[in-house]
């Protein structure tokens, strides 16, 4: 069973009605939201936390617990909340639409988010690139000031300020410390934990960090209670989901769906299928460039939610399907992958700022057969030495790609070895039909 | 088990260690060593080499047990001591990991580099590291990047610690050192490729781990196996630096820092630590007498004749003037020598100060260099800590990044790398703000530990002796000295000052000063005048006085001298120094005198018999017996006095009550890289003076 349209959050996804103020209100936005603060903060991380939605920026950590970490009490400190806009994983494109086709539901959402943990401020740190969907969340933002829903003395009963921090585009900056250090002002470079960012955050202060879906839906589960999000997906994977899938498939989309949909359901519905049909599948990565691919007989049937691709070694991630067909040279993709943590590597610490450019020069080689059988494992040791001793995730999510090609096209990679030492043209592609 | 310490386990050991202990220093207090790179103990943890790894039982990753404190690790399910292991093959494998990866770009040119032999690389490599690399692809390889005089640069050798990026941010003050660039294009460098604008700029030397910031004046020089170390004291400065002294073959190569968390911590300033190419220079290795206007070399023997005959003479036309670089074993000889004699115009005070003579606590820094830690309030009166002691500033520095500091100054308004309140530049602010009820003078008040820092100019000027009876009022109305607290401090300049007050090196009944030696001498009323190793007097004014210099440069002294006896460089002679804490240090002889030149003490003892007042001792042993016997504190080796003497201590009593004039201080320090005549002799520090006048000039041109 597919979701059905009234079970849909984002109702002005794909832009086709009135993103404004007005609009939004007619939409739902801002409904009853003065009701949702009466109800205390206790309530909300109660219902947030029943309601099992789990972070929307690839970890997939509980929003809930997450906002239940910050102190009870403000202090001397401040308590801030910073929204992640910082989307920059390849493949993935779901919060742009949401701040420039429903930017009221982020900003409510910020504002409930805020009143929850006590935070008077908040930051959305915006990615560089995003200069139109900065420009239509800054006019949102004035709307609601306008209309006074936020800022001092606003109708909802707690003071509020939001501001937009536009950032210089630097990967990096999407990992929470390192966007931190970037709207402190300093270099984008992660922060070793602990202390963790509900301990000490901005300017030291405490703070949660979300990613821009997490916020965005929180409005709404309020209004309509943890048992309607609950109904969603699998136990530990409830809620609905944008997805963003692209590559070879006939309609590349966003779409929002309910969690553990199957994967070949979730591209046959919405994205028309696979290039030449499902058995021209080669591999799908399933969750942003950073999570490991999957072969076409585990896309088959895997289910899409974090435990069922967990199970089968990749991840959720920020559920930005990457289809590819039979015609795609999946080791060199995996390099143009490598390349792309190689570059985005902050050089903070040793095993990323060494590793990932040697893993991106090996890949390249192997992309064109010229390596030797050996350096397959030397690879993936390389991979597991930078894997998991890293001060950030960055380490984590360079070398994943890099396992699940090893993993799953190892063959590939040998036959490539084997026919370029035989003088045979290392890939020919398939065309695709 | 107290609040604040906890029992853990590391590799199946208990050990009781301090809650806010890193997993690092908990493995060492458990006899584990843990390889690391960018660790440092006085810089802030940056994390980022990964060569400490361990692992935490229970924790899905390892981490870097510099960074994770003994208070964050979580205990066993059933109540079982938190755990971790420094030798199990997951931490194994990760240290090779990480070493190989630091390898893989780092150029194996280990036969050229000369870190080689004292490198953390290089070694950690051999214990940590696997065989052999598997890396195939071509090196990265980084320009060079300029870093001054002092500091060579070879970046393709570098790890990206950042300890030099902390250092200069932290402790030197001048953030100047950055990283720029990202992943594994990310390259250290200085802004704009220019020298430090730091006095502590060579501490990054030390603090390298590899060969990529090397020593420039050394570079090449030797091998660390091939070098002589000795442990000594530095003489730059009034701090008393511990140093040690690298020699071979007779030379000195190379100075470098010991621990001593009482004085430098690990710290020298660049003149300590360069300085030692100006003892190859310049140095007076034989008796010199002046025959026909000109400098012409003689033996001992006829100097000592020489000597001899112009001190036999009538005693109150001699005058004596000791430097700043003395051992006080020869200021002790010659002041035996010259009392016997009958001379009472003695002075060790050649820029004319009017510190000494009352009690011992009225001119040394009674707080304690170490005490600076605890000092919530600083005055710094008449002083530029940044040039006079770069150590002591850097010690101030840190007080204030520690912890809530306010520190307020009369005299120059100069950039001391901390923030401070401007109170005037004369020392008729030091009345005015006593008079006050508010401001600063109760910030002093209310302080728990209040320092009023008196600067040796402050008092080196003919108003001296009512500033320092002017400072001493302050510090009295302001209580400052205290039950337990002594927070009347002098910070001198000249590293034998404190070691000659303490022998009384001071004009004796009716005898001539400094300044009326300079006079006399002018008029024809002294005609001898004998200069320990001071240049840093007015020449011009000796007129016609025959002059003995007795020293081991030839600078301003040798040039105007009529009988220059040779004497001992600091490193070439055991000796004692006072430093401006009271501090007693003994040092040692690295190498031996250039030359002919003899250790101080031994050229009065050998012409005091000339003049038939043999000195009672003939050995450095005997010397130094008699000192003790005579001085109790000569003998207390490495104690600072501190708040002894607190009890009998009266600040107000210091000094000369009278007006005292509005004309601003002045620092005594011209130009901190050419104090003495050692660093005059030295090539790098006059490339360093240059470099920083350039700096200096560039700023100027820009405002």
């Amino acid at each position: 069973m597919l979701l059905h349209d009234k079970d849909r959050i984002f109702t002005n996804l794909y832009g086709r009605h009135d993103w404004r103020l007005e609009g939004a209100k007619k939409r739902g936005c801002w409904n009853g939201t003065a009701e949702i603060l009466q109800q205390g903060r206790d309530w909300i991380i109660d219902e947030m936390k029943g309601s099992g939605l789990r972070g929307r920026g690839g970890a997939g950590f509980p929003t809930g617990l997450k906002w239940s970490f910050m102190p009870k009490e403000v202090g001397a400190r401040p308590h801030y909340l910073v929204v992640n806009a910082d989307e920059s994983e390849p493949g993935t494109c779901k919060d742009r639409e949401i701040m420039r086709n429903d930017p009221h539901h982020l900003i409510e959402g910020c504002l409930v988010a805020s009143f929850a943990m006590q935070a008077h401020a908040c930051y959305i740190y915006i990615r560089g690139e995003y200069v139109h969907e900065r420009e239509r969340l800054e006019a949102a933002i004035a709307e609601a000031y306008e209309a006074k829903l936020i800022g001092k003395d606003n109708v909802n009963g707690w003071d509020f300020d939001l501001y937009i921090h536009h950032g210089a585009g630097a990967y990096i900056c999407g990992e929470e410390t390192a966007l931190l250090e970037s709207l402190e002002g300093k270099k984008g470079q992660p922060r070793m934990k602990p202390p963790f960012p509900a301990g000490a955050g901005l300017y030291g202060c405490p703070t949660t960090v979300n990613n821009v879906e997490s916020i965005a839906v929180a409005p709404t589960i309020l209004r309509r209670g943890k048992e309607w999000f609950l109904q969603f997906g699998r136990p530990n994977n409830s809620g609905t989901k944008i997805f963003s899938i692209s590559g070879h498939v006939n309609a590349p989309c966003n779409v929002e769906e309910a969690m553990s949909i199957p994967l070949k359901k979730l591209i046959e519905t919405y994205a028309g299928g696979v290039r030449g049909g499902w058995d021209n599948l080669k591999a799908v990565i399933p969750g942003g460039s950073s999570v490991p691919l999957i072969p076409k007989d585990i896309c088959d049937d895997v289910l899409m939610d974090f435990d069922a691709l967990r199970d089968v070694k990749s991840g959720l991630g920020t559920a930005a399907v990457i289809v590819m067909d039979n015609s795609t040279d999946v080791v060199k993709a995996i390099a143009r992958i490598s390349y792309f943590y190689k570059h985005e590597s902050c050089g903070q610490c040793t095993p990323c700022r060494e590793g990932t450019g040697w893993m991106w020069r090996v890949l390249e080689r192997m992309a064109r057969g010229e390596a030797e059988i050996g350096e397959i494992d030397d690879l993936l040791d390389v991979a597991g030495q930078v894997e998991g001793h890293t001060i950030c995730a960055l380490g984590d999510a360079a070398a994943w790609p890099v396992q699940g090609l090893i993993r799953h096209f190892r063959h590939e990679i040998e036959d490539r070895i084997n026919n370029y030492r035989a003088g045979k043209p290392v890939f020919v592609p398939v065309a695709a039909e | 088990m107290s609040e604040n310490t906890r029992t853990i386990i590391i590799d199946g050991e208990e050990i009781t260690v301090p809650q806010d202990y890193n997993l690092l220093q908990a493995a060492e207090a458990a006899g584990r060593e843990i390889p690391r790179f960018c660790y440092h103990e006085r810089l802030s943890v940056a994390g980022n080499c990964r060569m400490c790894l361990v692992e935490l039982v229970g924790a899905p990753k390892p981490v870097a047990s510099c960074a994770f404190l003994v208070r964050d690790m979580r205990g066993g399910p059933n109540g079982e001591p938190p755990a971790m292991r420094t030798l199990s093959p997951l931490v194994k494998k990760a240290r090779e990991g990480v070493m190989e990866f630091l390898l893989i770009n780092h150029p194996l040119d280990c036969p050229i580099c000369d870190q080689g032999g004292e490198c953390d690389l290089q070694d950690q490599s051999l214990m940590y590291g696997r065989a052999g690399s598997r890396y195939g692809e071509n090196k990265r390889a980084v320009e060079d990047k300029y870093m001054g005089p002092l500091i060579k640069t070879v970046m393709t050798r570098c790890i990206q610690c950042t300890r030099c990026v902390r250092f200069a941010t932290e402790i030197a003050g001048v953030p100047e050192v950055g990283a720029i660039g990202r992943g594994e294009d990310m390259e250290i460098t200085t802004y704009l490729e220019q020298s430090m604008t730091s006095e502590l700029s060579g501490n990054v030397i030390d603090l390298c781990p590899v060969g990529a910031l090397t020593s420039r004046p050394y570079a090449f020089n030797a091998r660390p196996w091939e070098l002589t170390k000795t442990e000594t004291i530095d003489v730059m400065d009034a701090i008393g630096s511990n140093i040690r002294v690298d020699s071979r073959s007779g030379a000195v190569l190379r100075i470098l820092p010991r621990i001593h968390e009482g004085v430098n911590e690990e710290w020298i300033s660049d003149k300590t630590r360069f300085v030692w190419d100006g003892l190859g220079r310049q140095r007076l290795d034989k008796p010199y007498v002046r025959k026909g206007g000109k400098l012409t070399a003689i033996g001992w023997d006829e100097a000592l004749t020489v000597a001899a005959e112009k001190l036999s003479g009538d005693a109150s036309k001699i005058g004596v003037i000791a430097g700043d670089l003395n051992d006080t074993e020869g200021l002790k000889a010659a002041k035996d020598l010259f009392d016997a004699l009958g001379v009472k115009s003695l002075d060790c005070r050649q820029d004319g100060s009017k510190l000494g003579g009352g009690p011992r606590e009225g001119y040394l820094f009674n707080t304690t260099i170490a005490g600076i830690d605890k000092a919530d309030a600083i005055l710094l009166i008449g002083t530029n800590p940044r040039v006079d002691a770069p150590v002591l500033n850097a010690r101030i520095r840190q007080r204030w990044l520690n912890g809530k500091l306010d520190v307020a100054m009369i005299g120059e308004a100069v950039d001391l790398t901390y923030p401070y309140e401007h109170l005037g530049s004369g020392p008729d602010a030091i009345g005015a703000l006593a008079k006050k009820r508010s401001g600063f003078i109760k910030t002093l008040k209310d302080a728990k530990n209040p320092i009023i820092i008196l600067g040796s100019g402050a008092t080196a000027r003919a108003d001296g002796a009512q500033v320092l009876r002017a400072a001493g009022e302050l510090a009295k109305a302001a209580g400052v000295v205290r039950e337990g607290w002594n927070g009347f401090s002098v910070l001198h300049t000249a590293a034998s000052r404190v070691g000659a007050l303490d022998l009384g090196f001071l004009p004796g009944e009716g005898g001539r000063d400094t300044q009326a030696i300079l006079d006399g001498a002018g008029k024809g009323e002294v005609d001898t005048v004998v200069l320990l190793g001071a240049d840093e007097i007015d020449t011009a004014k000796l007129g016609k006085a025959f002059v003995i210099y007795a020293g081991h440069h030839g600078d301003a002294g040798a040039m105007r001298a009529d009988l220059i006896l040779p004497s001992a460089a600091y490193t070439e002679k055991p000796g004692l120094y006072v430093n401006t804490e009271g501090r007693a240090q003994l040092a040692d002889r690295a190498v031996f005198p250039k030359g002919e030149a003899k250790e101080d003490w031994a050229i009065f003892r050998a012409l005091s018999a000339r003049l038939n007042r043999t000195l009672p001792y003939d050995s450095l042993n005997a010397l130094r017996a008699k000192l003790i016997e005579e001085i109790e504190s000569f003998g207390q080796i490495d104690h600072a006095p501190g708040a002894e003497g607190t009890g009998s201590f009266d600040p107000s009593t210091l000094g000369e009550a009278g007006e005292v004039s509005s004309e601003p201080f002045v620092s005594p320090v011209k130009d901190f890289y050419l104090t003495n005549a050692i660093a005059r002799a030295s090539k790098t520090m006059a490339e360093c003076s240059a470099a920083a006048k350039a700096a200096r000039a560039t700023l100027q041109a820009a405002e």
